[in-house]
């Protein structure tokens, strides 16, 4: 051993001494056993990962330009685009990042549909995913405000007049929320304060936490086989390989490939057409006029789309806020004996598929304007959606599953 | 056994490439990061050269104005305070003002383009604070404090430095250098630029 | 799993395809924000015409001067009220109270008008004002039905009026223009003026857009460069297993 390296080592054993440095990297990284046949959609995790170390860092850069004052914030964000040197960067891989984490994080979800991630032991892995999946919905409705543009107004004002659904002390909840009698700059002050740290620091306390959950059961995989009942002589899983180095060289061309689909939007379609970046949002906030067609981004479309479908603005509420709900309690209506999809019967795959189609019709939807054929759509969407959970204990149980090999196949 | 060794060089190559050019991508990664944090064009357009008119300036009076959101002084000197600029030159630290404290149509002993006009940035060269204008004579607090020597200047408040009429730093205080006299120009007798000479805007 | 993956890939892309909006269809119009020669002509037009009603308040002078490559004397000199200051934003001397009082509306800040509305939108705009005596500027326009704003180039298209004044015709589709009054440039020309202006507005809307796609063909080049290395990296550890 040379000496630098014997120096580093006891430069290691100090710190070990003092920190449990090395522990935490075995037990995360190097010596945490992954199932060896992830795919394609094992991912998303890192990604996620990786886009919230984007808009943290970008976000933090932001603030030092960003003004949260209704009469100055229009303004600061095209001082970001225009004075502030590489400011115009900054700002679109925040915005780009907002959608990216989204298309990151429903695939990330839909991954544990597929093969039952949430089952058993995973409950409560499961539990802290919708919850982070709820957290950033609420960072993403926040922060939209922040530009003071048309859709950024409209919208908060549509969402905080929800709460004015709520019998009884609805208006005033309403009002509470905005600090004022419409959406204005007092509103703006809080969801500045809610966007930029009150609802990160939640974030990453349940990332941490979601983590944890994870390294403690262990990973599913593609077939749903628990991989520690099989173990070698050393007490390794015998389908396991390390996590650092195998999975760690593989996420990295996963993030490359996802960098490369992230530059193309940010340096050459970084409005995407109106989905990232609205085009009414390049108007200031007008509380007179509102625009002709206003919808939320796209990533909560397809609540907004649950909301719409029924003509009662309580009703409405009561459904979109059920429909949220519903996805946490996947793990209790499940009664399959399988995970994976690969191993279940035409019941549970032909309901996956209708839920899949529905959701990401919802949510198309929901950026149209609602008229005739479309609400009738929205309607059998909202119907098929809530039929997925509502009829998922039996379709599981009476579903044909396949026999379960012991090891991965 | 040999595939192994080879494996392991083709291994060890890849993971340094990996790293270098990785690197290099963080690195570049953060650039924009750090130039964001340097003046913006508002900024930098903000700090454009001003306009003074020193017409109402009396002998003695001391004109204060704002560039790069820096004081910038304006001082008319008086004969008297024209003549109290030579004789103490062992007591400065440079009185011929060879440190580029100022332009070059400033490194005179008056130190300054129009002899009775002197411009100076009103700040301390010690830690930034901003003197006060002492006139010899003056009764106040200030120049009783400062002795009956004092030939009339700037006092820092902060840590006691004291300069000249010409803004030069008298040893023996934590100020090391010559307060700075900005680039500027006359446009007429009683219109001055500061911030732009002939050479151009700084 | 693989086809479910591009599957629900696809279907999302399907619907990322650009929101359909404008009543009215618009004719594509050709603009480069990277043809300096037509942008400057647009900037002339802008400061003429426009820039005296509408401000553009969050570009500088200095930086129009520098990225359409006009010297700064002659930025000053032609395109620059005497009172402004190079590294000034373009506002304007109207103030809001007197130009609602004037128009009824305040006229838009102009700095980002081309993301708000298409740079097609704004050039059929731009073309189709026409003679309404109802209106009290006396012209009204097919993209913007009761706009408050005047028809400000007349002089170079002339006036125009409906070819068949068709009553209650609610969204203009059928409706047409001809000339009453002819201006001083034929239709063509006026038509190149006006696109050079729409091309200043998308310049204006971001100036930064050429510098962006440099840059990104730089990252993507780099990011093509480490993606190689990754996989191999990724095949020889694998290799393993």
């Amino acid at each position: 051993m040379s000496s630098r390296s014997g120096r580093r080592s006891r430069l290691l054993d100090w710190i070990d001494a003092r920190f449990p440095l090395s522990k935490l990297w075995n037990e995360h990284a190097a010596k945490y056993y992954a199932p060896k046949n992830f795919n394609f959609w094992y991912y998303f995790g890192s990604l996620a990962l990786l886009v919230l170390f984007i808009q943290i860092v970008t976000g933090i850069w932001l603030a030092m330009y960003y003004k949260p004052d209704a009469g100055q914030a229009f303004a600061s964000i095209e001082y970001i685009m225009r004075d502030v040197e590489w400011g115009w960067l900054i700002r679109y891989m925040h915005s780009t990042g907002a959608s990216a984490f989204f298309i990151v994080i429903y695939l990330h979800m839909f991954r544990a549909l597929l093969y039952g991630s949430y089952k058993r032991p995973r409950e409560l892995l499961w539990l802290i995913g919708m919850t982070l999946y709820f957290l950033l919905m609420a960072e993403a409705f926040f922060g939209y405000l922040l530009p003071w543009g048309q859709m950024s107004y409209w919208g908060a004002k549509v969402i905080t007049s929800l709460f004015g659904a709520i019998p009884v002390i609805g208006e005033d909840i309403a009002l509470w929320i905005r600090g004022d009698y419409e959406v204005s700059d007092a509103t703006l002050n809080r969801f500045y304060a809610f966007h930029v740290i009150a609802v990160p620091l939640v974030l990453i306390g349940m990332v941490v936490a979601h983590l944890l959950a994870l390294h403690e059961v262990g990973s599913n995989n593609p077939d749903g086989v628990e991989i520690k009942y099989r173990k070698d002589s050393k007490g390794m899983p015998l389908d396991g390989i390390p996590f650092h180095p195998y999975y760690t060289v593989k996420d990295l061309v996963g993030i490359v490939v996802f960098l490369i689909l992230f530059a193309l939007v940010v340096f050459f379609i970084p409005e995407m057409g109106g989905w990232f970046l609205e085009h009414n949002n390049f108007e200031p906030a007008n509380p007179i006029v509102t625009p002709e067609h206003i919808a939320p981004l796209w990533y909560l479309t397809p609540f907004y789309s649950i909301l719409r479908a029924i003509p009662d603005k309580l009703l409405g509420v009561l459904a979109m806020t059920l429909a949220m709900l519903a996805l946490f309690l996947i793990p209790w209506l499940d009664k399959s004996p399988v995970r994976s999809i690969r191993y279940r019967g035409p019941l549970y795959k032909t309901a996956l598929a209708l839920f899949t189609i529905s959701f990401i019709g919802l949510g198309y939807l929901g950026t149209q304007n609602p008229t005739g054929l479309y609400t009738l759509l929205a309607r059998i969407f909202s119907a098929l959606y809530f039929l997925f959970f509502l009829l998922m204990p039996f379709y599981t149980k009476w579903d044909k599953s396949k026999p379960v090999p012991e090891r991965l196949s | 056994m040999s595939d192994d060794e080879v494996d392991c060089k083709r291994r060890r190559f890849l993971t340094t490439a990996a790293s270098v050019v990785g690197g290099t991508g963080v690195v570049l990664a953060a650039t924009p990061f750090v130039a964001s944090l340097q003046p913006s064009a508002k900024t930098l357009a903000e700090g454009a050269p001003i306009e003074v008119d020193i017409s109402q300036l009396k002998p003695g009076q001391l004109m204060r104005a704002m560039w790069r959101r820096r004081p910038v002084w304006v001082l008319r000197r008086s004969e008297e305070a024209l003549a109290t600029l030579s004789g103490h030159q062992e007591e400065l630290i440079d009185p011929t003002s060879e440190e580029p404290q100022q332009p070059a149509y400033a490194v005179n002993n008056h130190r300054s383009i129009n002899p009775e006009y002197l411009v100076l940035i009103g700040t301390c060269t010690h830690l930034g604070c901003s003197p006060a204008y002492v006139p010899a004579g003056e009764s106040s607090e200030l120049s009783s404090q400062l002795g009956a020597n004092w030939r009339g200047g700037f006092f820092c408040p902060c840590h006691g430095s004291r300069f000249d009429l010409a803004g030069r730093v008298e040893k023996g205080f934590p100020a090391p250098s010559n307060l700075v006299v900005p680039p500027h120009r006359y446009l007429s007798a009683t219109r001055l630029v500061i911030g732009a000479d002939e050479k151009g805007v700084v | 799993m693989r086809t479910a993956a591009l599957t629900l890939i696809g279907t999302s892309l399907f619907g990322l395809c650009s929101l359909a909006e404008a009543a009215r269809p618009l004719e594509p119009i050709e603009i480069d924000i990277r043809d300096k020669a037509s942008l400057q002509r647009g900037a002339k037009v802008f400061v003429n015409y426009c820039l005296s009603c509408h401000s553009a308040s969050y570009m500088r002078f200095s930086r129009i001067a520098s990225d359409l490559v006009i010297p700064e004397p002659l930025m000053v000199e032609k395109l620059m009220f005497v009172t402004d200051k190079i590294g000034n934003t373009m506002e304007i001397a109207m103030r809001a109270v007197d130009a609602e009082a004037w128009f009824g509306v305040v006229p838009p800040d102009l700095s980002v008008i081309a993301r708000s509305r298409s740079p097609e939108w704004l050039f059929a705009f731009l073309t189709s004002f026409y003679l309404d005596p109802s209106r009290p500027t006396g012209v009204n326009n097919l993209e913007s039905r009761g706009t408050a704003m005047p028809h400000v180039l007349w002089e170079y298209q002339g006036w125009r009026r409906l070819a068949q004044q068709v009553e209650n015709a609610g969204r203009g589709d059928s409706l047409s223009l001809e000339m009453a009054i002819a201006g001083r440039l034929p239709d063509s020309e006026y038509k190149n003026m006006v696109r050079d202006l729409v091309s200043f507005l998308a310049y204006l809307a971001e100036p930064v857009k050429p510098l962006r796609q440099n840059v990104g063909i730089g990252v993507l080049l780099y990011l093509a460069v480490f993606l190689a290395i990754a996989y191999l990296l990724k095949q020889e550890y694998w290799k393993d297993i």
